[in-house]
């Protein structure tokens, strides 16, 4: 009779020990990648589409100082999100829950910042419905802006479970997840803001 | 097996009232669901299909209007492929992937109930189209600007949010599947001692979780260009309908291996089993599924050789749809050769796998036939397409999953299906599905176009499209047969045991049905086909011979020493999952009516409320 095979040294504890925590955050990165290929499809269809402005307005209508200002807020955010993360690692919910609103506010200042632009840009007539230029300028930023309004409800709904006590690492809704989900929409961010403004220069 | 009891389980089992079922996160309860919906659903797609038959029997036929005809086979291709075959290979891998990794459950047991539920509604969406207006009409594959611009009312928008919603459904349970199956094998379940089914369906997971998103776009601005004026698809405003067509089969491609590779997987755990033999090169099955998964990517315009691209594009595509065939064919001659000087036993499930084989075979050579442009060129939307790819979907991947539930029926119910009725519905399905889809590659080769609702007389296409029709009722009949199968097994099947086909994996190592829990201890793993070597050593001539009892290994009675911690019940997901389809349903009227609006709030606020006290929830049963 042939022994049977040595369980594999380390195997065994990497399989077992707090399967919860690795199990989400695998979850996550699994979701930020099916997310890389939705922002991708709709960044190709504006690569597709980016001089295709029909006679209407395009790309001279961006105000880039105005829009690396709003893009510096939301990347500040990212910072603000680290040391809320940080704060809770250990175990300080007040600061924690400080960092949190901060994030949430500087992501809220961002989303001010698109309206305001989304409303300067209808005036000088880019609407959805002028060019496939506009079409695809509207839905990239449109649906990174909901992106980063969903953060700030997850963020809020973080604050609303710090004041009830659940803020722990091992909550199923947690700060180093929401955290992982921000920072990827910052950097989607870095990628719209360069290949929309920065390229059409 | 000893049964433990409620002390040990350290847990309260669930009852089996109405309740239980809606707030049920069991795996298993859940794969059940989503068996039985399928089911439902592949009637109704398969009454669709019926009655297309008939229109087509004859020549110059009046049965059905060209737009009923229209609606009947867009709502055909969706049923089947949405809300049967990916379903099916939901269901299984539901209850099987936690078995088969010796896992209790799968990592999120409420983001599975959500899943089904919101799988559930958004098929309940798209069929309740027939009453509201009509349902799609513009082909399962929705090209612009048919889709966009010629289609009035709220078909096609009912197209677009269903593909979404049922994306969304589908993306939940792929990160589930893939999060459980990385995260949660028993120790010593290295990657390459997991069974084939629990590889297949992780390259699955990751073909949709990367797939998905793309065709989400694509649906967004279909909608989009319908109801809010955007000019994604308009050519006449300088937008480019093609621009669909990659969108859709970049999505569209992939998921056709979403469709068949769940199958596949299925049919390298039955044929070893019924062979007695291990499965002929595991590694090299484990590796082409793979490679497949990698390699479908890069080939979806082969489905678009006609809408003139260039011969660079074209020669590209051609060629990577070339290399494909390695990996598929390095998967059938592995098959036949787990088969090769095995001991076969032709029970029902064996017979569907190696009809599985040689209909796949036949499928995938008609398929990789149009990596050759000129071919492609011809049979571009001819009838001879049909043929193939239902050689691949129900030669391939329903055979498989046919197979799958005559295998896997005792461990569900702990009774066996009936044999004789298992072979008549086989032969049966087996003659009515060449009958059906045979001719068609001849009136595909004769000319005859796909969805076309009437025909004239004098083409020579009367005989082959009777044959088809005789064929579809034939198959039709066997259904009949399986289904009495189910229900009378279910009633009164012999009893099984825990392991009546002397099995490999580890699901056959729990009693039949399993308990809530799966395992009352965490299975410990040695091998590949880990359960066989606890049944079977090797004699003095290297042949394959059962161990005797003081051998075997001995699992201790009880339960595990820290305990069995089970997901608590919950209604979130049920809820979350209305107010998603709630939405759903007010965006498909959102630009006709001001009530559409008013569903969107409605349905949102429902949807939050359901997540945010799904995060607020306690996780295990014993929290409270």
């Amino acid at each position: 009779m042939a022994a049977p095979d040595a369980v594999f040294e380390g195997e065994e504890h990497a399989a077992t020990q707090d399967p919860t925590h690795r199990t989400r955050k695998t979850a996550m990165w699994v979701w930020l990648g099916s997310e890389a290929f939705f922002f991708g499809a709709m960044i190709s269809t504006f690569l597709l589409y980016r001089t295709t402005t029909a006679g209407g307005p395009g790309a001279e209508l961006f105000n880039i100082p105005f829009t690396s200002a709003s893009s510096f807020v939301l990347l500040t955010s990212s910072l603000t999100m680290v040391l809320a993360d940080h704060a809770t690692q250990r175990g300080d919910n007040r600061q924690a829950r400080v960092w949190l609103i901060g994030t949430a506010l500087l992501g809220t200042t961002f989303l001010a910042g698109q309206i305001f632009e989304f409303t300067e840009f209808v005036d000088h007539g880019l609407t959805l419905s002028t060019s496939p230029f506009g079409s695809s300028f509207y839905m990239l930023t449109g649906f990174h802006g909901l992106h980063v309004a969903a953060g700030v409800v997850m963020l809020l709904g973080l604050v609303a479970f710090s004041f009830r006590g659940r803020l722990n690492p091992d909550s199923g809704m947690n700060v180093e997840l929401t955290a992982l989900y921000w920072h990827f929409v910052d950097i989607v961010w870095i990628v719209i803001f360069t290949v929309v403004y920065l390229l059409q220069i | 097996m000893a049964i433990a009891t409620k002390e040990e389980l350290g847990y309260t089992p669930s009852t089996s009232g109405l309740w239980s079922w809606i707030t049920t996160v069991d795996h298993k309860r859940i794969g059940v669901l989503y068996g039985i919906a399928a089911l439902v659903f592949f009637v109704v797609g398969g009454l669709e299909a019926l009655l297309i038959r008939v229109q087509l029997a004859g020549p110059n036929s009046t049965i059905l209007s060209a737009d009923a005809y229209n609606q009947l086979f867009t709502m055909h291709g969706l049923t089947m492929v949405f809300a049967v075959i990916m379903p099916t290979a939901a269901a299984f891998q539901n209850y099987f992937i936690p078995l088969q990794i010796g896992a209790r459950d799968v990592a999120f047991p409420r983001l599975n109930a959500f899943s089904y539920w919101l799988f559930l509604f958004s098929v309940i969406l798209l069929t309740s189209s027939f009453f509201l207006g009509g349902s799609p009409d513009g082909t399962w594959v929705g090209y612009a600007p048919l889709s966009t611009q010629l289609i009035e009312y709220v078909r096609m928008d009912f197209y677009s949010i269903g593909l979404q919603l049922l994306g969304i459904a589908s993306l939940g349970s792929a990160a589930n599947f893939i999060a459980t199956i990385l995260t949660m094998r028993a120790p010593g379940m290295s990657l390459m001692r997991m069974p084939v089914f629990c590889w297949m369906s992780l390259v699955t997971s990751f073909l949709l979780i990367l797939s998905l998103p793309v065709i989400a776009i694509g649906a967004w601005q279909l909608f989009l260009d319908r109801n809010f004026g955007t000019l994604f698809y308009q050519a006449q405003a300088a937008g480019d309908p093609l621009l669909w067509q990659h969108l859709f089969w970049i999505f569209g491609h992939p998921e056709v291996y979403v469709l068949i590779l769940p199958a596949m997987g299925i049919v390298s755990e039955i044929l070893p089993v019924f062979s007695r033999k291990p499965l002929f090169g595991y590694a090299f099955v484990v590796f082409s599924g793979v490679a497949i998964g990698f390699l479908g990517f890069g080939v979806w315009a082969h489905h678009m050789f006609t809408a003139g691209r260039g011969p660079v594009a074209e020669a590209g595509f051609g060629l990577a749809t070339m290399l494909i065939a390695i990996p598929t064919g390095v998967k059938i001659f592995n098959w036949i050769g787990t088969t090769w000087g095995g001991r076969l036993s032709f029970q029902t499930p064996m017979l569907f796998s190696l009809a599985f084989i040689a209909m796949f075979i036949i499928g995938g050579l008609s398929g990789v036939a149009h990596s050759v442009i000129p071919v492609d060129s011809q049979q571009h939307d001819s009838y001879f397409v049909v043929g193939h790819f239902h050689y691949v979907l129900f030669g391939g991947a329903v055979f498989g999953f046919v197979a799958g539930v005559y295998y896997w029926f005792p461990k569900l119910t702990g009774r066996l299906m009936s044999e004789v009725i298992g072979k008549w519905h086989f032969w049966l399905m087996f003659i009515g599905f060449n009958l059906t889809f045979g001719p068609m590659h001849i009136l595909g080769l004769d000319g005859m176009p796909r969805r076309t609702y009437r025909y004239g007389e004098g083409l020579g296409w009367d005989a082959w499209n009777l044959m088809s029709t005789v064929g579809s009722f034939i198959i039709g009949l066997s259904f009949l047969f399986f289904f009495y199968n189910l229900v009378r097994s279910y009633r009164k099947g012999k009893p099984s045991g825990d392991d009546p086909w002397d099995g490999r994996t580890l699901e056959w190592a729990t009693s039949s049905p399993p308990p809530e829990h799966n395992f009352d201890r965490e299975p410990l793993v040695k091998h590949l086909d880990d359960f066989w070597y606890q049944k079977y050593g090797v004699d003095e001539e290297g042949r394959a011979a059962p161990l005797p009892d003081d051998l075997k290994p001995k699992v201790p009675p009880g339960v595990d020493e820290h305990g069995i911690h089970m997901p608590s019940p919950s209604y979130r997901p049920i809820v979350a999952a209305t107010g998603e389809v709630t939405i759903g349903f007010g965006l498909v009227f959102s630009s006709t009516d001001w009530f559409g609006w008013g569903l969107v709030a409605f349905g949102a606020a429902v949807l939050l409320w359901g997540l945010f006290g799904w995060a607020g929830e306690p996780l295990t049963r014993d929290d409270h």
